[in-house]
């Protein structure tokens, strides 16, 4: 299945692009997405960072599963206002 | 009305979406940049969103607070990208029968905003920038 990511704030500069796609495994989850991005992304780890996960426009947590086409945002600390 | 745009905002467009007959009380919130935090002096900030959520979430506010209070009608138009210093990054507008919920409304989004919704503040300074909240960017030398 393929995934789309996007990258938003420190982590857009990190990857260095706003967007990727991904190829995954049946039954992959956010975090094994996770996983496979900083390897792709070397930079995109930021030490000490807490991140929360969206799957099409809504929170999930890191174990939930994956499915085609999914739109996968990894939310630094927010900080509107 | 529940937005993000990268155009100045302007508080009379919210007053009058919420704007009601049967509204006793409308209470309005404006966030605005500031040229100094934690010590550092700040020289400008720009502001990124995921849009698509931002939006979604905000409106999830205004439903929250209509469960919580009577109100009538609610607005949040949050700004993204460059912010001079003194500009509004955001502003709310709630109306209500009466005042108490209108104020309380108003209190509740603006902190919400800062817990849920996809926006992220990068602070540039002379000779260093800083994405509030990250601990990281590139912060000025000595710091």
């Amino acid at each position: 299945m393929i995934v789309r990511i996007k990258f938003f704030a420190i982590l857009r500069e990190r990857a260095g692009t706003a967007g990727a796609t991904k190829e995954l495994a049946p039954g992959s989850t956010v975090s094994d997405l996770w996983e496979a991005l900083r390897r792709d992304y070397p930079k995109l780890d930021v030490p000490g960072i807490r991140l929360l996960f969206a799957v099409n426009q809504s929170y999930v947590t890191a174990e939930h599963k994956l499915a085609d086409q999914d739109e996968v945002v990894f939310i630094p600390p927010v900080s509107g206002g | 009305m529940f937005r993000v745009t990268e155009q100045p905002l302007n508080l009379q467009a919210l007053v009058d979406f919420v704007t009601a007959p049967e509204a006793g009380a409308i209470a309005t919130f404006i966030g605005t940049t500031r040229n100094n935090n934690e010590g550092r002096r700040v020289i400008a900030l720009d502001y990124d969103a995921y849009p698509e959520m931002a939006e979604k979430e905000l409106q999830r506010i205004g439903a929250d607070a209509k469960n919580k209070w009577p109100l009538c009608r609610m607005a949040i138009v949050h700004r993204i990208g460059p912010v001079q210093i003194t500009q509004a990054s955001v502003m709310i507008a709630v109306s209500s029968a009466h005042r108490d919920a209108a104020f309380a409304a108003c209190r509740f989004a603006i902190e919400e905003i800062k817990k849920t919704v996809p926006i992220w503040k990068k602070e540039l300074y002379e000779g260093g920038e800083l994405w509030i909240g990250t601990q990281s960017g590139q912060p000025l030398p000595g710091r």
